[in-house]
């Protein structure tokens, strides 16, 4: 073996200084500074939440004005969505390990990828802008012609999404591009591990629906500066054609969202019940059917809208077989589990509330598509309990189990065991505590976005703001569980788990160009030997 | 038929009811049950091949069985297209009104309700009577609001420049929240009224009395009654306390600064504001105040003027 000196030395340490990480293009360390970015923007989202939880606490006003009420859940929501979990998985651990696993030095354009988290940088920073400068109140969804009343905001925050959306386009682009033209010897596409093809699958999507955004974001701008009549029915526009454009982007957007969080769970399972994935081409088919299906059923969000009762019927039929992949996998994940040898560390702490939390998400997804009942549930607090079972629940949670189980990989240190799987059973019931309420209050009717309620729901309001404040306290253990290892956590050795993808065989933290040498893939990515009978 | 509220759902007054819960019920269980069966597969797998020493491996490594993979592809398949026909067959229901309904016009603006009669009445609950297929015509005088009857399970965005309908039967007399669900400005959650469900005879007497409203009341007291009716209280106070738009109190020849300059106010004033009120906005206000040209009648404006004379 020759011994290249320089190339043995881990990423962290090549370079010292601010300038040094600024300018990289090392794919590890533009993971680790969008993971510092992202989580970042998760406790501001976060804290925003815990207030206006907390001012829900009586119906009457407790310290917040109902404007300041509805720009926090405006700000929540915005941040949550396009800063949080959009770019999420795949700019923070996708980069990371995208290139590791198929045994590349890096992606295929490593400059791209530094363009894409400036921009990132860029469209968070207009899009926190716009809504603190603007006092913009009209929640993410934006909807026309209330939220033109809050122009410039409106514009501006149109801008950020479209900044961002570019962002998450060149990241998904450079994926695809790596993962055809850059797999180590041996690693053919089924050689893959899982996490890579919903990289895959993730990519497809923001390529093929971010435009979408620069579209709308154009009308927007024809409308505003020449007058011309498109969403703003003061000027003869049409505001469905808003709902229209947003969700034709932001229903591929949730699956942006939660099929990142199906890789990482794969692995998680993979690893710590020591077994193939049970079924491993029905979950990779899976996440590609899910991405081109979550292209057809957009009108789903609008069935008390407007639309006609036959768009109404259509998208209705399109969106149960959304349901199927969906249920694929969880059954997939669980037959896994049969036979193994399964260890309940951290992570895989983690990847078992995701199965939880994600049978839920998808069971009320399910019945929301159940047209004569969503007539009943649409824009109630049922809805809010969805989405975040499918967006906190399953994809934050995978996020927060994907970033334990790559810890000691992209750190090299150990976290506290015993703290990491406490703090992993406090966010599992606060985040239950919080959201499962949600479904019975919004099924009897009531409404989302309310700063005043009824006080027959009041009971249901105090539970769910206890539930905010398990979560807190588990999350921001979670945290500090692993800061605190940073300085104080034993050496990570190359494989604390005994897992089985490549990023395992190399050392902890990696190299800079990840691999000593190339490594020679020969079989697939969960090769587990059986216990001798 | 027990008309109480469940666990999971509010009280029950409409046909619709027999539609929607049934369904809701059903679709209840079959979560339960699979919900159950992965728990419980999830548990009893974890406990039973639990590791027991560091260096355990599983004891069976099974990569597939494509009986098992499409059984629960085709199994979930079969039951969600029977939910699909379901949900459908009631959503063309709840669509399509049954002939002989009585139709009532609807408009929201932010951040209230009104509801007009063929015959003229105008009011800001709507009364209705039991038994009778109501449709709902409805449109907005400003942003898109949603109408929901959670008693009724009925709901429908509510569009400027554009029509939307629902159609309900309520089963049984009583007063039913009604809620705005579409998120449409600062008093969103306050923008609540309620369907009164009486018996037709007592639906035809006030029909009768609020076609005419004006009838045997001085000019004030038409104009209080408007300042309800009217919405005109989500905004203004008559006690001089500030609300999203200037008291009323005292009103009538004061000083305002507008961002037109000084204004007195007096009655070419009043009727400005109410028929383009962002002429002249008062400091400190925002101009959400809606148009009201062509929705009050000039006796309307007239008591309303008189009311607020009278606001010393
Ligand atoms: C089994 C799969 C799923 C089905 C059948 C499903 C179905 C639905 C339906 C029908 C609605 C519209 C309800 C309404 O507005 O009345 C909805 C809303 C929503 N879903 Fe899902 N869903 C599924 C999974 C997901 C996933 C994976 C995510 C994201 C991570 C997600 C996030 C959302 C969001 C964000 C909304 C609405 C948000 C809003 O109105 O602000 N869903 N879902
Ligand atoms: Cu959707």
């Amino acid at each position: 073996m020759i011994a290249h000196v320089h190339d043995n030395i881990n990423y962290l340490k090549t370079k010292k200084g601010l300038m040094s990480w600024l300018v990289t293009v090392d794919h590890k360390r533009i993971g680790m500074m969008y993971l510092a970015s992202i989580l970042l923007f998760f406790i501001t989202g976060g804290t925003f939440a815990f207030l206006f939880r907390l001012e829900l606490w009586s119906p009457l006003k407790d310290f917040l004005t109902p404007d300041q009420y509805n720009q926090f859940f405006t700000l929540h929501g915005v941040i949550m969505v396009f800063l949080v979990v959009v770019p999420g998985i795949p700019a923070a651990l996708g980069n990371f390990f995208v290139p590791i696993q198929i045994g590349a030095k890096d992606l295929a354009f490593p400059k791209l990828n530094l363009t894409s988290l400036y921009l990132y940088w860029i469209g968070a920073g207009i899009a926190l802008w716009s809504i603190v400068a603007g006092h913009a109140d009209q929640g993410w969804t934006m909807y026309a012609p209330y939220s033109l009343s809050q122009n410039p905001a409106v514009l501006w925050m149109m801008v950020a999404a479209f900044i961002l959306g570019f962002s998450s386009i060149l990241t998904g682009l450079n994926f695809i591009v790596t993962m055809h033209t850059m797999r180590a010897p041996g690693m053919t596409w089924y050689r893959m591990p899982l996490f890579l093809w919903a990289m895959y699958a993730t990519g497809i999507m923001q390529i093929f629906a971010t435009p979408v955004l620069a579209i709308t974001l154009l009308l927007l701008l024809m409308e505003n500066f020449f007058g011309i009549g498109i969403f703003d029915p003061a000027l003869g526009g049409d505001p469905l054609l808003m709902q229209h454009f947003f969700w034709f982007y932001s229903h591929p957007a949730v699956y942006i969202i939660v099929v990142p969080g199906f890789g990482i769970t794969s692995e998680i399972i993979a690893a710590f019940a020591k077994k193939d994935i049970f079924g491993y081409r029905f979950v990779a088919y899976s996440s590609v059917a899910i991405a081109i299906i979550g292209f057809v059923v957009w009108g789903h969000h609008m069935f008390v809208a407007g639309q006609s009762e036959l768009a109404d019927t259509i998208f209705s039929f399109l969106t149960f077989f959304t349901a199927i992949p969906s249920a694929i996998k969880v059954f997939n994940w669980t037959a896994t589990l049969y036979k193994g040898s399964i260890d309940l560390k951290t992570p895989m702490l983690y990847a078992l509330q995701f199965l939880w939390n994600f049978t839920i998400g998808g069971l009320t997804g399910i019945i929301l598509a159940i047209l004569s009942v969503d007539i009943h549930l649409h824009d109630t607090y049922f809805i809010v309990s969805h989405f975040h079972y499918v967006a906190m629940g399953s994809t934050m949670i995978a996020f927060i189990g994907g970033i334990h189980y790559w810890w000691p990989k992209m750190t090299g240190k150990m976290y506290n065991e015993t703290v990491g799987k406490l703090a992993s059973i406090t966010v599992f019931i606060g985040f239950n505590v919080t959201f499962f309420v949600q479904l019975i209050m919004g099924s009897l009717g009531s409404p989302r976005r309310y700063y005043h309620y009824w006080d027959q729901f009041q009971i249901y309001h105090q539970i769910s703001t206890v539930g905010v404040v398990i979560l807190a306290v588990g999350l921001f253990t979670a945290l500090i569980n692993l800061i605190v290892s940073l300085w104080k956590g034993a050496t990570a050795p190359a494989n604390p788990w005994g897992a089985k993808t490549l990023e395992w065989q190399t050392d902890s933290p990696p190299p800079l160009y990840n691999f000593t040498e190339t490594p020679i893939v020969t079989h697939g990515p969960y090769a587990f030997e059986t216990e001798k009978a | 038929m027990d008309n109480a509220k469940t666990f999971w759902l509010p009280e029950k007054a409409s046909t619709f009811t027999s539609i929607v819960d049934p369904a809701f019920d059903l679709y209840l269980w079959i979560s339960v049950f699979f919900f159950g069966l992965i728990v419980i597969l999830i548990t009893v797998f974890t406990f039973k091949y639990l590791r027991r020493r560091p260096d355990q491996l599983a004891t069976a490594q099974i990569t597939h069985n494509l009986t098992l993979e499409l059984s629960w592809t085709i199994i979930p398949l079969i039951i969600v297209m029977a939910l699909f026909f379901v949900g459908m067959k009631g959503f063309l229901h709840m669509r399509v009104a049954p002939s002989g309904y009585m139709q009532v016009n609807v408009k929201g603006q932010k951040w209230s309700w009104s509801f007009e009669y063929p015959a003229g009445a105008v009011n800001d609950t709507l009364v209705v009577p039991v038994n009778t297929p109501v449709k709902l015509a409805m449109t907005s005088r400003d942003v898109i609001h949603s109408f929901f009857i959670p008693a009724f399970r009925a709901k429908a965005d509510v569009l400027p420049n554009r029509w939307n309908a629902i159609w309900f039967q309520a089963t049984r007399t009583g007063v039913f929240p009604v809620e705005c669900t579409q998120y449409c400005g600062t008093n969103h959650s306050y923008m609540w009224t309620a369907v009164k469900v009486v018996e037709p005879d007592v639906y035809q007497e006030w029909l009768a009395n609020a076609s005419d409203p004006g009838k045997g009341k001085t000019p004030e007291q038409f104009g209080a009654l408007l300042y309800q009716k009217r919405g005109c209280n989500a905004c203004h106070s008559i006690d001089g306390s500030k609300g999203v738009g200037p008291s009323w109190k005292g009103l009538y020849g004061r000083q305002e600064t507008t961002n037109m300059g000084m204004v007195m106010v007096d009655e070419a004033y009043l009727k400005e504001s109410m028929m383009v009120p962002t002429a002249k906005v008062v400091t400190g206000f925002q101009p959400v105040m809606p148009v009201f040209q062509g929705v009050l009648s000039d006796r309307e404006i007239a008591a309303l003027m008189a009311y607020i004379k009278s606001l010393k």
